[in-house]
């Protein structure tokens, strides 16, 4: 498929209850509430509500966007094995490939980012939950994919209240993860 | 959902954006039964009605939701249900009672793979013939189809103002595609659409009768509660809403029931057409698969192949017209549908042998992908 | 009386000729003027009341009673009867149903709406058979008894109307017959003006569908069978199970006070209107701004 040249690419994957699905509202938010960008998110249902696999993809563009799902992943995001084993085939050849390296030994492909999100957060923020957070901060810095300005705002004002300072922190200790992980790799 | 109010872009889901479209049209009335992939609607409608003076209610099945929202017309609510392909088979025969005796109503049906249970979380469009002819008898079915998560506001909108213009359901024939999916949407302006009220009696009029317009208009409607008490039945009835079982006035009641709503078909039909000024060959298409075959479309131009996309949003009453006018430049019109062939038929019988028309139908759960259908259609062409 | 009688009749339809679709010596006619009777003592008026049914003999009621009347699908009164009442709790809502509408087919919707409490009375009429396709065997057929789809005797057994709706949690539940005509009048208006679900079930008689294939001699007979198997509440409560076989217990046997739906809920969405909480207010606004979305047409008034 050719596609529009304004067209990104963004597929989420992991297990029910990772909050994988709360992060790609929110990348999609970040993206056309603050971004003017044109974003679809859909994701695969299965009967689980815990556990299980569980996928979004997010489409940004700047065009309007005709087919609603990923082809040809530009952003690849495992938080389990069994999601890196059956997506990385997604990914373009030269996508960004991140993986939690707390639950994913073998990503399969050289080019992968392993960050430890679970840990990340189970060490510094506090709890496990806050893993897809951190992974939404780690990724934005990574692929630049919506303004960090942006996607801070989407955060807070979707947040339970309360919780605000505590997803600020994921947020950043996401970016600084992943800013280490660059420096690693070049 | 959340946006941005000061500039009203949102990222809404396709039934939030349905149930918003409710609540624009004046939908104060909503009884539904939970379903896969529709239960978000029924979420939406029982948090936000009873802040805005309506009221919600989870019935026992589907049957008892569409009599309850057929009642709740009746004393005078704009009401609404939402359901699946099971539901959607259970409401069949109250829905034949809503045509036959006339009475707004919408029924939103989020398509999933059938038959039965089938694939509860999956999408397809295998309801389009049960919609036109589920219920038993002869009769008349307003289907609107949308393919975005804007129309779904826009056209739940259309299917409240057209229930109670042609006092007759109508069905947002939606699928689990465009239900689930989350878009960027610009809400509209306050005032962008304009919804139509059912036509009422005047005031102290004497010899009021309900049923079967009598000049081609559609009959004023009054409420259960209002000044004009009246009888409401599915058996056949004369003007007055009493049994007939008089062959003439049989004839009449029926053909009024069909007629009100199959002699506007061409006004009634909503297009996109995506470059089809000088197109060879056309896709036809609708709802989610539409909007692969429209990314197809710009893949087919790029490859040199002069294809068009003709997007109906209106499934019932199917109009022909514009298939007619695009056949003469026409080499061949291919229907992708997620089912075996449906609307295909209609769009055959629309152009009457003279252009060929090819089906391409999937059926495994899942949506298309772009290049199967830029795929089929280079086939045929070369074949 | 014959002025009542009078009072009574302008609440039969002025365009529908009489007689009725029933037949002769049918306890519908009974249950009909029992209803007119009330409607006219309760003053109710006309338009602010409806009277829904569902198919078969019983289903026919409503077209000869002159208030709204919704003649709907078969055993889908109570759904049909739920919509009508929540758009508009002003109206008055009798339903009248016979068994298989109401526990067979409908059964369903008859649980739950005793569950749910809404104020709407239901009438029950029991002739223990499909009389108008022709005398099928029903869910209140007596075990043995004969149908037409029950040739050599009826191999199930049947529902008891009051335990059902009692055990489905209904807040009045009542039974009396079409011989016990004053009971019947007496506990229609009750039920009516009992603030919830109501149910009466009037045990009926039909002689051309169960009569002539269970042994009856004619519709006085089956009268007579009525008048001689009815014992009351109190009575009852005196009789040992083995007295009480073939027996049925007319008179009051459930009515309770429990909120009523439509009140509980509307309580609700006061308190909603008073909320005052940031959360309420923003989606309050936000409901409101679609609202605002539509630009509604006025209706046309010629």
């Amino acid at each position: 498929m050719t596609k529009s040249s304004g067209r990104f690419e963004i597929r989420l994957s992991g297990s029910g209850g990772q909050g994988l699905m709360l992060a790609g509202k929110l990348l999609a938010e970040a993206a056309s509430v603050y971004g003017g960008k044109n974003t679809v998110q859909t994701q695969s249902y299965g009967p689980e509500a815990r556990g299980g696999k569980s996928k979004t993809d997010i489409v940004i563009s700047t065009e309007d966007i005709d087919y609603p799902k990923a082809t040809s992943v530009d952003v690849l995001l495992a938080m389990t094995q069994v999601s890196a084993d059956e997506y990385r085939h997604a990914l373009k050849e030269d996508g960004l490939f991140v993986v939690d390296s707390y639950l994913v030994d073998n990503p399969g492909r050289d080019s992968a980012i392993g960050i430890p999100f679970t840990l990340l957060a189970i060490e510094q923020c506090g709890r496990a939950l806050f893993a897809n957070v951190v992974a939404l901060g780690a990724i934005v810095e990574l692929s630049k994919v919506v303004e960090w300005d942006s996607l801070e705002k989407t955060v807070l004002s979707r947040v339970p209240s309360g919780t605000e300072e505590a997803n600020k922190k994921a947020l950043a200790v996401g970016r600084e993860a992943a800013r280490r992980a660059m420096g690693k790799v070049s | 959902m959340s946006g941005n109010n000061e500039r009203s872009i949102w990222v809404m889901q396709g039934n939030e954006a349905c149930s918003v479209g409710a609540v624009a049209a004046g939908v104060n009335f909503f009884a539904g039964y939970p379903i896969t992939p529709s239960s978000e609607i029924a979420e939406f409608m029982a948090r936000h009605l009873p802040l805005i003076g309506g009221r919600f209610i989870q019935m026992e099945d589907e049957i008892a939701s569409i009599a309850a929202i057929i009642g709740a017309s009746l004393a005078g609510a704009r009401s609404m249900t939402a359901t699946s392909g099971p539901g959607f088979s259970l409401m069949q025969e109250n829905l034949g009672l809503a045509c036959l005796a006339e009475i707004p109503c919408v029924i939103v049906n989020v398509q999933r793979a059938g038959p039965s249970t089938g694939l509860p979380t999956q999408p397809a469009q295998g309801d389009v013939m049960q919609t036109r002819w589920g219920t038993h008898g002869d009769h008349a079915i307003i289907a609107l189809a949308p393919a975005t998560v804007l129309e779904c506001i826009e056209l739940t909108a259309c299917c409240v103002s057209l229930s109670e213009q042609f006092r007759t359901p109508v069905v947002l024939l939606m699928d689990e595609v465009i239900g689930h999916m989350r878009e960027s949407v610009e809400i509209p302006a306050p005032g962008s659409y304009r919804v139509h009220s059912r036509p009422l009696p005047r005031d102290g009029q004497e010899d009021y009768q309900p049923f079967c317009g009598a000049h081609g208009d559609v009959p004023p409607m009054a409420s259960f509660g209002g000044p004009h008490r009246f009888h409401v039945t599915g058996l056949t009835h004369d003007e007055r809403g009493f049994p007939t079982m008089v062959p003439e006035e049989v004839d009449k009641k029926i053909r009024w029931i069909v007629d009100k709503i199959e002699l506007k078909a061409d006004d009634l039909a909503m297009n996109e057409e995506t470059m089809t000024d000088d197109c060879e060959v056309l896709l036809f298409s609708y709802g989610s698969s539409a909007r692969v075959a429209k990314a197809s479309v710009r893949t087919l131009r790029e490859r040199g192949v002069k294809a068009g996309l003709l997007r109906v949003k209106t499934i019932w009453p199917f109009s022909g017209k514009r298939l007619r006018e695009l056949a003469p430049q026409l080499r061949s019109i291919i229907v992708p549908e997620m089912n075996l062939g449906q609307l295909v038929t209609e769009v055959e019988r629309a152009v009457a042998g003279v252009v060929p028309v090819r089906h391409f139908g999937r059926i495994d759960g899942h949506l298309f992908e772009p290049d199967q259908i830029t795929d089929f259609v280079l086939e045929e062409i070369a074949s | 009386m014959s002025q009542a009688i009078e009072r009574a009749r302008t609440y039969l339809k002025p365009h529908k000729k009489l007689p009725t679709v029933w037949c002769g010596g049918c306890g519908l006619g009974v249950v009909m003027s029992s209803l007119t009777r009330v409607m006219s003592a309760m003053g109710l008026d006309k338009n602010k009341t409806a009277t829904i049914s569902g198919i078969g003999c019983t289903g026919r009621l409503p077209t000869y009673i002159d208030t709204n009347t919704l003649h709907t699908t078969h055993g889908r009164a109570l759904g049909f009867a739920t919509g009508v009442k929540l758009a508009n709790p002003e109206l008055t809502v009798i339903t009248a149903m016979g068994d298989g509408d109401s526990v067979a087919i409908g059964g369903n919707h008859f649980i739950h709406a005793c569950r749910r409490n809404i104020d709407i009375t239901a009438i029950v009429v029991n002739n223990q058979i499909y009389g108008m396709t022709g005398g099928q065997y029903s869910p209140t057929t007596p075990h043995g008894k004969r149908g037409t789809t029950a040739p050599y005797g009826n191999v199930e057994y049947e529902f008891d109307i009051v335990s059902l709706a009692t055990g489905a949690g209904a807040t009045f539940v009542a039974r009396t017959s079409v011989y016990h005509v004053r009971e019947l009048d007496k506990l229609l208006e009750r039920a009516i003006r009992h603030r919830g679900f109501s149910v009466v079930e009037v045990v009926s008689n039909c002689y051309t569908s169960y009569g002539r294939l269970n042994k009856f001699s004619g519709p006085v007979d089956m009268f007579k069978w009525m008048k001689e198997s009815a014992v009351t509440v109190k009575q009852a409560g005196e009789m040992s199970p083995e007295e009480l076989e073939g027996k049925f217990i007319r008179g009051i046997h459930v009515e309770r006070e429990q909120p009523e739906f439509i009140e509980v809920y509307d309580k609700l969405a006061e308190e909603l209107a008073a909320d005052s909480s940031a959360v309420n207010q923003k989606r309050r606004a936000t409901i409101e701004s679609y609202q605002r979305l539509g630009n509604r047409l006025k209706a046309r008034i010629e």
